[in-house]
């Protein structure tokens, strides 16, 4: 059995990236199952001092690519450096974040080895496989589990022939964990084995990365809307409203596809994945896709008209009722309340 | 091999509209009733179309050619985009390709690419509605071995031999500039596709691939040029595919199992939207500190 390799993204700051930690972490549970070892790959300039924190997330074994040239992440020198570690020490399963970075580099490995990919996966497990046609049975693979098809199926997809199976995971659907007193090794790879002139024909003008306004991730209370708010100016109150009890703003994907919040707001599977204290979803009917974002919030509060949404049937309270009327009673309550 | 001086391809897909499914899409089975879901252009490939026509407008000579892959009615998706500006299409059918994952589509999409001569510029969508896996881009571009630029939202600049684009990110965005030949993506952010052009709509109104002549009972040899070649059909013969690579036995990723949405039900306490319901909520939240 060979190893699990986590491809890690590196930070402004130059550290490892929170999705590749929660990667981290998920690999170091799949390989417990397959008795094998993890592999961390960074790649950048100056990268330093990142071991002890991915040996503690579940790695094994962290590479790391330094040079000048790999300040930022860019395409090509990036696949050729990964495409070819990977077909030298030929890992059985490679894991990317599903973030701007790695939605555009793992494709492009999977296209050039010919190996299997499934995007945006919500749950990675072990187990066996019998391919229905052929009869021929596959021990120890990767099922890669996701919503499919508008989130009306969730599929399991294997890619048993395939050497390495591959997936990306967003950020935050995996649990970030730390395990004890873990060690490991350190390698350098030399980039100028890897990489070419040709790799750099694409030239940066300009680069401006914003550090996230909205921070979901790190909110206890999560006031949610969807495309039931029916415009922008209703979905304001969800604003005010977070503002009262001290709650960040989140939306569905028909939401921010109406225009009515911004994407960076957008929970469900091609969005962000949260886990708050408290949810409040407010006229969200709850398709599977938004479902897998928020799912695993400790309390869960639904506003709704329709006593029958789906969303109601994860909630631990449905307010059946107008969120236009039910939110300024609920401000008002809360007021008098607190004291 | 289709020579043009300026040839821009733009990768588009008709696709089930995802966004709005009813209850009637689900059968009893399980399984989904693609009749009862309205087909659409992706909207993310129509975005890829207009960053298209904008470079068209700015290069004399450059002629925009729409390929999708799908089956025979995709051809809707191609006139759909004559009338938007775009010059001629191509649909590439076969039964070959039932099954493909991203990466079986992006070689037959790269395989039929490769009959153009002197392509510049590659557009498609970042990603489509029913898959939303933003893969068939990337792969394609490392398949034709072309440098890839990927969730494009604004074309900054163009000439003759290379161009500038805004890029959005996670967390900001870039703005890089390169030279053809080269695939882009286009982001979801990107403007909006120029609506359909009158005079436009009705030159191509009568335009049709080669099935649809024969589904109405025409003969297409009769047909005017105008109406015969603008939309092309091009099966797996005709691109010189390796059956291999195509459809269920070119798919890497096979679908082990497919499972309805079904709720786990958890205790459930229904209030209703008058104020003392609403006011023993709030205590409660209160009182356990889960707000306040």
């Amino acid at each position: 059995m060979n190893h699990i390799l986590v491809y890690c993204e590196i930070s402004e700051e130059k550290q490892i990236a929170e999705v590749s930690l929660e990667l981290c972490s998920k690999a170091r549970k799949l390989a417990d199952t397959l008795s094998c070892q993890v592999e961390a790959l960074a790649i950048g300039n100056g990268i330093k001092d990142v071991e002890d924190v991915l040996y503690a997330h579940g790695a094994d074994i962290v590479s790391i690519v330094n040079h000048k040239k790999l300040e930022f992440y860019q395409t090509l020198p990036h696949f050729d450096i990964v495409s070819k570690v990977i077909e030298e020490e030929r890992p059985d399963i490679v894991l990317f974040g599903a973030t701007s970075i790695g939605r555009d580099l793992a494709p492009r490995i999977a296209s050039y080895l010919r190996c299997g990919l499934t995007a945006d996966c919500t749950e990675l497990m072990i187990g066996d496989h019998t391919d229905a046609k052929t009869g021929k049975t596959y021990n120890n693979i990767l099922y890669q589990i996701r919503p499919a098809f508008g989130g009306n199926i969730i599929a399991t997809i294997v890619s048993p022939e395939s050497k390495p199976q591959m997936a990306t995971v967003r950020e935050g659907v995996m649990k970030k964990e730390t395990y004890d007193n873990r060690r490991g090794t350190v390698r350098h790879l030399d980039a100028e084995k890897y990489i070419s002139d040709n790799d750099f024909c694409i030239e940066m003008l300009n680069r401006q990365i914003e550090s996230r306004k909205v921070n979901l991730k790190g909110a206890s209370i999560i006031v949610a809307g969807g495309y039931g708010m029916k415009n922008k100016e209703n979905f304001a109150l969800l604003h005010e409203f977070a503002d009262v009890i001290g709650a960040e703003v989140g939306a569905t994907r028909a939401a921010v596809d109406a225009g009515f919040a911004e994407g960076e707001r957008q929970i469900g599977q091609t969005g962000l994945t949260v886990r708050p204290k408290l949810y409040i979803a407010c006229g969200i009917s709850g398709a599977v896709q938004h479902r897998v974002g928020m799912d695993q919030s400790s309390m869960i509060i639904s506003i709704n008209t329709d006593p029958k949404a789906p969303i109601n049937e994860i909630a631990d309270y449905t307010i059946t009722g107008d969120v236009m009327e039910v939110i300024p009673k609920m401000i008002k309550c809360y007021k008098s309340n607190i004291k | 091999m289709i020579t043009s001086k300026f040839q821009i391809l733009v990768l588009a897909k008709q696709v089930p509209d995802t966004r709005n499914v009813e209850k009637d899409a689900m059968k009893e089975d399980g399984t989904i009733n693609r009749a009862a879901l309205p087909t659409i252009f992706n909207p993310d490939d129509l975005k890829a179309l207009e960053m298209a026509l904008e470079v068209k407008d700015r290069i004399q000579g450059a002629r925009v050619t729409v390929v999708t892959m799908g089956p025979a009615r995709a051809a809707d998706i191609i006139r759909e985009s004559l009338y938007r500006g775009a010059d001629d299409g191509i649909v590439i059918s076969d039964r070959k390709f039932a099954g493909s994952d991203t990466l079986a589509t992006s070689y037959a999409l790269a395989t039929a690419l490769k009959k153009f001569d002197n392509i510049k510029l590659v557009f498609s969508g970042r990603q489509a509605i029913d898959g939303d896996t933003a893969q068939v881009g990337p792969q394609t571009a490392e398949k034709l071995n072309m440098p890839q630029i990927t969730y494009c939202e604004t074309l900054e600049e163009v000439t003759e031999d290379s161009i500038v684009v805004k890029r959005r990110l996670d967390n900001g965005c870039e703005t890089v500039k390169s030279h053809f030949p080269l695939l882009l993506t286009v982001h979801g952010n990107a403007a909006d596709c120029r609506p359909r052009n009158a005079v436009r709509v009705i030159s191509n109104k009568k335009v049709c691939s080669l099935s649809e002549a024969k589904e109405r009972n025409l003969d297409i040899n009769s047909l005017p040029d105008n109406i015969r070649t603008k939309i092309q059909e091009w099966t797996a013969d005709d691109i010189n595919a390796d059956p291999s690579r195509l459809g269920f036995a070119g798919s890497p990723t096979k679908v082990k199992n497919i499972e309805n949405v079904v709720l786990s039900k958890k205790e459930n306490i229904t209030l209703t939207d008058n104020e003392n319901d609403i006011d023993i909520l709030m205590k409660e939240l209160i009182k356990s500190h889960i707000i306040g």
